[in-house]
């Protein structure tokens, strides 16, 4: 029996697809079978980060509505064979079309055939969130260091415990050493010290993550990019792995020495 | 300008320190409103505790958070009936 994760944050476009994209190649790399669904009924978009977009035939909501069978639905991924599939959501349909017995079914189904189900939730609280959290087994909050989204993500987290789902751990997005060697931004331990929950991960704000949503190729598979190293970190720490957080605070030279020979960094 | 100065001596602090304050203050609402309970709770914990020294009008009670700019406060105003006389044994 596998392990259905629900990516989540509360506020929007703090990263959750991409984090949701990567950490599904991530895994796959290291030889799961993994399954990404996208559970943002009406605004799909893990198909595209992934460049999935020209195979979509069958979607999540014809799936529980029966017009096909659950494999018809999935997705193979170009690079990753039978290693990576997506569930894509419907993109005409309102998010209340899905009810949450329909999700737990699902999930339950695609959780005996795969290693890693990874649930891409829609932004907010309402029904689309409540259906993505159903049937998870754990939850990834992403959150990025702006008050909005960390209060969004303190929200979240309560919700989560309110719904019984206590194994949940944070993601924190687009840190900048820059700013936070000025003083301009939350660093790790300024998050930690209000949210309290255990940190996955910390993925720096980089170009490359946009060059590759550009290309639909997730960032992790690219061995030069430091946003791509903290996603293979935290792939390594969901498979139970002991990889200590990089000190951000690093020397410039070492960083544009990294940055020129592709190196790994631990974030 | 005066940033600048500040950070040239060291005396600024960044722009976190006040994102975290706010951050702190707006959770304490957002905690507390979420969980309706958890006033509840506290006023009738209040209400055992004090009538073990005063007689009070539990339905007069109540319990507020009032936040200030710097600051959040619980504010409870509990009105006294009557107040016990303790002899000491």
């Amino acid at each position: 029996m596998g392990k259905v994760l629900v990516v989540t944050s509360g506020k929007g476009g703090v990263g959750k697809t991409t984090s949701a994209a990567n950490l599904g190649v991530g895994l796959a790399e290291l030889g799961q079978k993994v399954c990404l669904v996208d559970a943002d009924i009406g605004l799909r978009n893990l198909d595209v980060v992934l460049g999935l977009e020209n195979r979509i035939v069958y979607d999540l909501l014809d799936v529980v509505e029966g017009h096909c069978r659950l494999k018809q639905a999935l997705i193979k991924d170009k690079l990753h064979g039978e290693r990576l599939f997506l569930l894509p959501a419907a993109q005409t349909r309102e998010k209340d079309a899905v009810k949450p017995e329909q999700m737990q079914k699902l999930m339950y189904q695609l959780k005996r055939d795969f290693d890693y189900v990874i649930v891409d939730s829609p932004a907010g609280i309402e029904h689309g969130f409540k259906n993505a959290i159903v049937g998870a087994d754990a939850a990834i909050v992403i959150t990025t260091p702006e008050v909005s989204a960390v209060r969004d993500a303190d929200r979240i987290i309560g919700l989560l415990e309110a719904a019984e789902l206590y194994d949940h751990k944070l993601v924190v997005n687009r840190l900048r050493p820059d700013m936070i060697r000025r003083g301009d931004m939350m660093d790790l331990e300024d998050i930690d010290d209000i949210l309290a929950i255990p940190i996955l991960g910390v993925i720096p704000d980089d170009e490359s993550i946009i060059i590759s949503t550009n290309r639909g190729e997730p960032v992790v598979a690219n061995m030069r990019s430091r946003p791509g190293q903290a996603y293979r970190n935290i792939v390594r720490r969901l498979m139970g792995e002991e990889i200590p957080l990089m000190d951000l605070q690093e020397n410039r030279v070492i960083h544009w020495l990294r940055r020129f020979v592709g190196g790994d960094g631990n974030y | 300008m005066l940033e600048f100065i500040g950070r040239l001596f060291g005396g600024f602090e960044g722009s976190k320190h006040k994102a975290k304050e706010r951050l702190r203050l707006v959770l304490v609402h957002d905690r507390a409103s979420l969980s309706p309970g958890l006033v509840e709770d506290l006023k009738e914990e209040l209400i055992q505790v004090i009538s073990k020294y005063m007689e009070i009008d539990e339905e007069g009670l109540e319990v507020n958070f009032d936040q200030g700019d710097d600051s959040v406060a619980l504010i409870a105003n509990i009105p006294i009936k009557n107040v016990k006389r303790r002899v000491k044994e």
